[in-house]
């Protein structure tokens, strides 16, 4: 019986060869497993920093899963909107958990990836080679920032509304054809069904459709020129014979494998907060948008999700409108230029000099605290720190050119330790 | 006949597909990009709205929506349009040279008629809901406060003409929408011209 038993898996084995080799005939299934894994060499040296990248693109996968199933019951009208996400909440099976999945996503995505662009920071990994991979990178952090607009309208809740329209309103302030152009988005006088049936489009498949698509470029990139590591050492400067990176290890099994730790460990986090504290006290879930949009009254203080506020900081610090709108435009484009505002030949920052490191804590700094502060009501004092940490935040990118070719970095390492 | 490549000809036939593909694309746009304005259901709804405003006593504020917008109708009393002089070196626009009205309410009190204040409920920065804030002197807003309208989103200060004050992110008057009087005591409102 053994023996038979043997043999059997031995015949599935030959019979799974000759479909691969079947296909492989047909389309390049083998060597793309070959480039993009078993034959991918990344550093060995990488950190827990380098696994966000991965946990951005399960969040992504995750989204897209829920998201598909929301639509099937959730209805895109101004009339029956935030009944169908109630329906969703209370009558559909498991919907409750499917919603919590998606609006913790949302954030945990964001997180995620802001997590994942420090990282970049840290260890230069928007130099050369890799502007590609950085603006890229920007790109789908762009679009993610309109996926989440365009999803937040969906639930028709009053900050829902607001939100909006306080968003729209942004184009409004450009001259000549702002009216115009904000009155073209809406589709109409004011936010209306129109409005939000249109954003429904854009959030489940114009915007996803170029997301993914980014991420496949973003990804092609990354596996064209190599992954950076932390200590910003080019790891094909160093091949053995057969041309394989001394210093790296192949994507499959070794990074992989790591991989699963760093999604289980996430997965427990994440699962404690859909369980337990899915709104995370009014962060990912504002309480204003328990109630349905009212087109006569404004919420008594509207704040964009948390993922957001730095920027609105900068745009309510801004006593001008126009000139508010056109700086929060330019705190989402600087970093696009970092490959290029960036003088300083060395990479990481285990071996660039004080200065860099002052900055990017400043900046680092910054951002968390204009992020606290847009989720504030306006005040005086408020408004004046804005415009404090405005400063370094800009500053940052602005003089990086005087400050990083003043810096003096030290001797890099030929290998990786 | 020769077997040498043409390369005039050929950039010209590149450059001749290039041209008219391309404005084959452009033309082709037109129905998307058009499609995403206002639709005839949209402006039919969009249409101008009638308010009695007979019945209002002085001091009172009426709201009535129109394309989605609170319209805001003040009956000012006498001490109310008293105060709007005095507020001038407050005020970023205090003449309404660059803020939006049509040209009948650009004058001291900023209507056709003095008493009745006729303006958009929609703050000039990002389009909140300022909140009437007609009490005097009030603990929040500070002894300076004259009665207007305060926007809490981002801390926006009007008077009541609708006027914006100085140093706050709002960078125009209240709007004023198109309206006239059809009857005595009757406004329409989305519309200023025709017959009255």
């Amino acid at each position: 019986m053994a023996a038979s038993a043997s043999d059997m898996v031995d015949r599935v084995g030959r019979g799974a060869n000759s479909l691969v080799r079947w296909i492989d005939a047909r389309f390049p299934m083998s060597k793309l497993i070959r480039e993009h894994a078993t034959e991918y060499y990344a550093s060995k040296n990488f950190n827990f920093w380098y696994g966000f990248g991965v946990l951005a693109t399960v969040v992504l996968i995750l989204q897209i899963v829920t998201g598909i199933a929301l639509t099937m019951n959730y209805k895109p009208s101004a009339a029956e909107a935030f009944a169908s996400v109630e329906y969703i909440m209370r009558d559909v099976e498991w919907g409750w958990l499917i919603r919590y999945l998606h609006s913790t996503g949302a954030s945990a995505f964001f997180i995620v990836v802001y997590l994942h662009i420090f990282r970049g920071l840290l260890y230069g990994s928007y130099k050369k080679p890799r502007e590609l991979v950085w603006i890229c990178g920007m790109f789908i952090y762009v679009c993610m920032m309109a996926e989440a607009f365009f999803g937040y309208l969906l639930p028709w809740g009053n900050m829902s509304y607001w939100g909006a329209q306080v968003i729209v309103s942004l184009f409004g302030a450009l001259p000549v054809v702002g009216e115009a152009l904000a009155e073209w988005i809406r589709g109409d006088y004011y936010i209306s069904d129109i409005t939000l049936n249109r954003f429904f489009a854009f959030h489940v498949i114009a915007v996803p459709l170029m997301l993914v698509f980014l991420v496949v470029v973003h990804i092609m990139a990354l596996h064209e020129v190599g992954s950076n590591n932390p200590d910003g050492i080019e790891i094909k400067d160093h091949k053995d014979e057969s041309g394989k990176p001394v210093d790296g290890v192949a994507f499959h099994p070794y990074h992989t494998s790591k991989d699963l730790v760093i999604i289980t460990v996430f997965l427990i986090v994440f699962a404690f907060v859909v369980f337990f504290v899915p709104d995370m006290g009014g962060l990912f879930l504002e309480y204003a948008n328990f109630e349905p949009a009212n087109v006569l009254q404004t919420p008594e203080h509207i704040a964009p999700v948390w993922y957001f506020t730095p920027f609105y900081a900068i745009l309510r610090a801004v006593p001008y409108k126009l000139l508010g709108v056109i700086l929060m435009g330019l705190a989402v484009l600087l970093p696009f230029f970092l490959p290029w505002l960036d003088r300083c030949p060395v990479k990481s920052i285990r071996y660039r000099g004080w200065i860099y490191k002052v900055a990017l804590a400043g900046f680092a700094i910054s951002f968390l605290v204009l992020g606290y502060l847009g989720l504030q009501p306006v005040s005086d004092t408020y408004t004046l720190l804005c415009r404090l940490f405005a400063i370094p935040y800009f500053g940052f990118f602005l003089l990086m050119p005087l400050y990083t070719s003043w810096e003096k970095p030290r001797p890099v390492p030929e290998r990786v330790r | 006949m020769t077997d040498k490549t043409d390369l005039s000809r050929r950039h010209f036939l590149v450059a001749a597909t290039v041209t008219t593909g391309g404005a084959g694309m452009v033309a082709a746009a037109v129905p998307f990009v058009a499609s995403f304005r206002p639709s005839a259901r949209a402006q039919a709804l969009g249409a101008p709205v009638e308010v009695d405003i007979g019945k209002m006593e002085p001091g009172a504020l009426v709201k009535v929506e129109w394309r989605g917008r609170v319209i805001m109708i003040v009956r000012r009393t006498e001490f109310m349009l008293g105060k709007l002089a005095e507020l001038e070196d407050q005020l970023a626009d205090p003449a309404s040279t660059a803020s939006l009205q049509p040209g009948y309410a650009v004058n001291d009190h900023r209507s056709i008629r003095p008493e009745y204040l006729v303006v958009e409920g929609v703050c000039t920065h990002l389009g909140c809901a300022p909140t009437p804030r007609f009490d005097v002197a009030p603990a929040d807003l500070g002894a300076d406060w004259a009665g207007g309208f305060f926007c809490a989103c981002h801390g926006s200060k009007f008077d009541l003409a609708g006027r914006v004050y100085r140093g706050v992110p709002a960078p125009t008057n209240l709007s004023v929408p198109p309206h006239r009087y059809v009857a005595e005591n009757v406004l329409l409102i989305g519309s200023d011209t025709g017959a009255s």
